[in-house]
């Protein structure tokens, strides 16, 4: 990464935002029981609610690709449990 | 007088504010459970702590949606007295009954320990037999106490003598070195203007027998009862 | 059906031709599934049964031994003590939050199932040393999970332990502990009995989490199991708060026959096993268990490990009492089957059958293995220990102040802080002291709860260090004002299946049964969990001691906490300058080796004895036993909990360090006012005890003088300091 910007000098910035939610087999407590308010609230027709977490973050990448990557590896490594948790994100030029 | 504790899905206090008020204080006290809608013959209302809905959502948010809580709001309209302890604290705020917010404590982590807190406002149903400025050894068990309120509301407050509890320390000093959670200017407890609603974060139903070492609560619970015995507070 | 599927359930070819036996046929895929897990060793103590039959489990106490979800002991009164503890390591390795949190949710499970409320909660926590943000980051989220837990459903968490050592770098271990209180006329037992009464599942619904976690906790941790997605699950301590309120409640309608939580192996232990306990069968329609995933297969029900359920025996036409409970705290429940008397476990799907096994088959009739064991090499070669290459410090002050500030020594607060260990308003001892104790309400009564474990000494000789372990646990309710009653035991160890692992096993068990017997303290109930292991080394071997005891009078409570100025300061038992196995030795001196402590169990009695009858007639104000860091550590730790000094010398013979910092055992200091001290000494001369006098208690610094020479003279707020900021700053 210091190579590339120390080639180019151009750096890009990101604005990311990681979803990181229960795996669908995972059973959801904190979702549960705001569903259970909802319906005890007469907010009827409500299906399922799952709660999770979202994080956003500023990226100082030279490409989108590696933005990307980065930001892959620390879902993996320390934003997600993927043992019980799975993770979306996006990522938009700023 | 008859005390009530209101029992939510996850209060764990319950029990605890119970034995206080009806063994160690000798009153008669009734649990009132969420759903119930008759307050009549209540004199007090308890919201003790606990994890009402697990505070899944946010603390207190759920709970204050019980069918009980329309009568509790009634209750403190008639100018009764509330106490909101811990999870009741937070109930309350969520109910807007009390102004300001409870967040996350500022270390992310969940404290447990038996703290000062400084008596700010001893005009209140619950504090008439304190000093002011008296200091009050009293546990706190909260990962949500982190007092927060913008600043006119605060000024206000200020004004009207709703805070009445500071973390301080042992000799009353209220300095950000003794405030355990980040709450803003080191509340621990607040009223609402008309001072019969009460929330508070440290558990006074924890230390009210010579067992527990400590029984520095006893005197909010006799400040109650002197309250609604016609000891009044002035103005 | 593919050939090799009893080999994917980890049962062996031996132990397949046996199910064949016993069904006198081929079993079909979902049968295989219901041995495979449970005849796993974690369901079925297949390796540890033998050896566990070592374990003195009875005595006039004991109103339940092993084999119930927990034990019970008598504490008079008509009353009880029910507890248990139980492991959680591996799932706490993968995901250390929610792996803590559902070890704590497992266990508060298994006592109210016996119709006990809940009232205190304890852990034995083991981790690497905190050099690196892995092990950091295992032990920040453990504790948080066990707070999390805890904490939300209101029972106090009041005590246990947390070591750091090497050994548990990849392989932690979470021990969660609970403890009740009943009434002997509430018990209540996993049984089903009576053909034709209801079998309901109440709680949770049932999904995929947790599937397999049976044989999950049976495979050796590999990058693999890294992998394993599907065998950790969410606490949800709402829900189980709910569940144990409901559940009590519904015990007190009398129409449950018998009840049983489910843990590991799901449905099919907690069927199988209530059906084989009662000499009956079952006959269930897994078509009726509430799910919250689709598509599921009766296998998967039958395994699935969803936390926060229970199941329910029900006598026959007051189901509908049980539907109105739940219902009324927002919980689920369902009749799933009937009690049969064929003793057969039969299972349907939408009515047709898919499984059919004798119910004693699963949970009775796992084949039992006598492993091989042999001592391994490196017992001989730790032995040795030459005190001549190891210098004596010069400055004693430093290396008592490096100790304190030693993570296994320095206080705990960090972590106890974050658990709620006052909710229940009936803590009389907080954490920090010897052990907890808690008032029994409506009663001039409390108990003391402890676990205790040194598993240096229990690798460094697995015997004594396991007699060590029950002999420690012991004294530290004695120096509380407590009578010991009862143990539970968190048996953790590596892979059973290698001789040297199970020698370790095999000498831990003897060694603790002999303190057991000695100590009138029998096991009551327990835990062994096998294959605590990376690919590259076991953990030491580590037999977790929980015990109980009762303290008659509220006013026998006696803390660590040296109290008044000009109070004498005394040791019962003898100072050996044992330093082999010392935390002094490995943290001044990086070494793990030497003979450990000598125990001797009827010196131990004596000592305890002693002290317990000198605080009952009021003559002891405090109690401290000295382990770990040796008499300084201990002294010094009087001094800071009381917040007061004291000035005492002592000498003999010994190195200077080894008097300060070695471990021996069956030593309790004690401080007695001047008034009281010709008493004591005449009590201590009674039962046989050496009492050494050793100074007093007073002003602001200790100091400790050794043949007249003084070396160690701290003020006891800088010791403080270092003692209860330490653990706080690596953390932080």
């Amino acid at each position: 990464m210091r190579y590339w910007k120390d080639c180019w000098g151009v750096n890009s910035m990101y604005y990311a935002r990681v979803f990181i939610t229960l795996k669908k087999s995972i059973a959801d407590p904190q979702g549960n029981a705001i569903k259970e308010a909802l319906l005890s609230m007469k907010y009827d027709g409500v299906e399922d609610v799952r709660m999770g977490k979202l994080i956003e973050l500023k990226l100082e990448n030279p490409t989108r690709e590696e933005a990307e990557e980065n930001l892959k590896d620390m879902c993996e490594k320390l934003l997600a449990n993927t043992v019980i948790e799975d993770y979306s994100y996006e990522i938009l030029e700023v | 007088m008859k005390f009530g504790v209101v029992v939510f899905p996850g209060s764990n206090c319950d029990i605890d504010c119970y034995h206080a008020l009806r063994d160690v204080m000798g009153q008669p006290t009734e649990y009132i459970w969420h759903k119930d809608r008759d307050l009549s013959g209540f004199d007090c209302i308890v919201l003790p702590g606990g994890f009402s809905y697990g505070d899944y959502l946010r603390c207190g948010a759920i709970a204050r949606f019980s069918p009980v809580m329309d009568k509790v709001i009634e209750f403190a309209d008639r100018g009764k007295p509330v106490i909101g302890i811990c999870n009741g604290f937070q109930i309350l705020t969520e109910a807007g009954l009390l102004p300001g917010t409870l967040l996350r404590n500022q270390n992310m982590k969940f404290i447990c320990e038996t703290i000062s807190v400084k008596v700010e406002n001893a005009n209140t149903p619950f504090t008439n037999l304190c000093e002011e400025g008296q200091v009050l050894n009293i546990p706190i068990a909260h990962g949500d106490g982190n007092y927060f309120v913008d600043d006119s509301t605060l000024e206000e407050m200020q004004v009207n003598g709703q805070i009445v509890f500071r973390y301080c320390g042992p000799d009353g000093q209220v300095i950000e070195g003794r405030n355990p959670n980040g709450s803003l200017k080191n509340i621990a407890g607040v009223c609402n203007k008309k001072r019969n609603v009460l929330g508070m974060m440290p558990h006074p139903e924890r230390c009210m027998e010579r067992i527990l070492n400590n029984e520095d609560g006893v005197i909010i619970f006799k400040s109650i009862i002197n309250y609604l015995e016609g000891g009044g507070i002035d103005g | 059906m593919d050939k090799d599927l009893y080999r994917k359930v980890g049962l062996t070819c031996d132990e397949y031709e046996k199910i064949k036996g016993i069904l006198g046929r081929e079993p079909n895929e979902l049968e295989i599934n219901l041995y495979g897990v449970m005849w796993s060793e974690h369901c079925s103590y297949k390796n540890s049964k033998p050896v566990l039959r070592m374990f003195p489990t009875s005595g006039e106490r004991v109103l339940q031994g092993p084999g119930e979800n927990a034990g019970i002991v008598d504490i008079g009164d008509n009353m009880a003590v029910v507890m248990k503890i139980e492991s959680h390591n591996h799932p706490s390795a993968v995901e250390p939050y929610q792996g803590a949190a559902t070890g704590v949710g497992g266990i508060i499970r298994d006592i109210f199932t016996m119709g006990a409320r809940p009232i205190a909660s304890l852990n034995s926590l083991r981790f690497g040393e905190l050099d690196n943000s892995r092990t950091k980051y295992l032990f920040e989220h453990v504790v948080a999970g066990i707070a999390g837990y805890g904490n939300c459903i209101g029972i106090p968490t009041v005590g246990g332990e947390v070591y750091f050592n090497d050994c548990y770098k990849g392989n932690p271990l979470v021990n969660a502990m609970c403890v009740g209180i009943i009434e002997h006329k509430d018990i209540k037992r996993g049984t089903a009995a009576g053909a034709g009464n209801a079998v309901m599942i109440v709680g949770a619904s049932t999904g995929r989490d947790g599937m397999g976690g049976a044989s999950f906790a049976s495979t050796e941790l590999t990058q693999e199991s890294q992998e394993n997605r599907s065998a950790v699950q969410v606490g949800d301590p709402f829900m189980e708060k709910l569940l144990l309120e409901a559940c009590l409640e519904l015990f007190q309608t009398g129409c449950v026959v018998g009840v049983q939580d489910l843990g590991a192996a799901g449905l099919t232990s907690a069927c199988s096993e209530t059906a084989s306990r009662g000499n009956s069968g079952m006959d269930i329609d897994v078509s009726l268990v509430p799910r919250r995933e689709a598509g599921m297969i009766p296998v998967e029900v039958m395994i699935s490990e969803s936390q926060e359920r229970m199941l329910v025996i029900v006598e026959k036409g007051r189901e509908d009492e049980v539907t109105a409970i739940f219902e009324k705290w927002g919980l689920h429940s369902s009749v799933i089957g009937r009690v049969t008397d064929d003793g057969m476990l039969t299972i349907r799907d939408k009515g047709v059958i898919v499984g059919q096994v004798p119910a004693k088959s699963l949970a009775d009739q796992a084949p039992v293995y006598h492993r091989e064991y042999r001592e391994p090499g490196y017992i001989e070669e730790r032995k040795t220990l030459d005190l001549n290459s190891i210098p004596i410090p010069e400055n004693m002050n430093e290396i008592l102040m490096q100790l304190l500030g030693s993570p296994n020594i320095a206080s705990k607060e960090w972590v106890y802080r974050q658990y709620d260990h006052m909710v229940r308003t009936c803590t009389a001892v907080t954490p920090g002291s010897d052990a907890a104790v808690i008032r029994i309400r409506g009663t001039r009564k409390a108990i003391a709860l402890t676990t205790d474990c040194n598993s240096r000494y229990c690798y460094l000789n697995p015997g004594v260090g396991g007699a060590i372990a029950i002999a420690e646990a012991a004294r530290n309710l004695v120096c509380s004002g407590a009578r010991p009653l009862a143990v539970t035991d968190g048996l953790n160890f590596g892979n059973p299946e290698k001789p040297e692992i199970f020698w370790q096993f095999r000498q831990s068990v003897s060694g603790m049964s002999d303190a057991c017997r000695a100590l009138g303290t029998p096991v009551i109930s327990g835990n062994v969990s096998f294959y605590n292991e990376t690919e590259t080394d076991a953990v030491f071997p580590t037999p977790i001691v929980g015990m109980v005891g009762l303290v008659e009078d509220v006013d026998h409570i006696t803390t660590q906490a040296f109290r008044d100025e000009g109070d004498v300061v005394l040791m019962l038992g003898v100072n050996k300058g044992e330093i082999g196995g010392s935390e002094y030795l490995k943290v001044i001196h990086g070494m793990e080796r030497g003979a450990v402590p000598e125990l001797d169990l009827q010196t131990e009695k004596k000592v305890q004895e002693c002290c317990l009858e000198g605080i009952r007639k009021g003559y002891v104000k405090s109690a401290h036993d000295c382990s770990e860091g040796g008499l300084a550590v201990a002294l010094a730790e009087c001094c800071i909990s009381g917040n007061i000094g004291a000035v005492v010398s002592c000498g003999d013979g010994l190195r200077k360090d080894a008097l300060l910092f070695g471990e021996s055992q069956s030593r309790i200091i004690i401080t007695t006012s001047p008034d009281d001290l010709a008493r004591v000494e005449e009590l201590a001369r009674k039962t046989g005890v050496d009492c050494l006098n050793m100074g007093h208690v007073g002003g602001s610094t200790l100091e400790v003088a050794i043949n007249g020479h003084k070396e160690i003279d701290l003020p006891v707020k800088d010791m403080e300091i270092q003692w209860r900021e330490a653990l706080k700053c690596i953390m932080e």
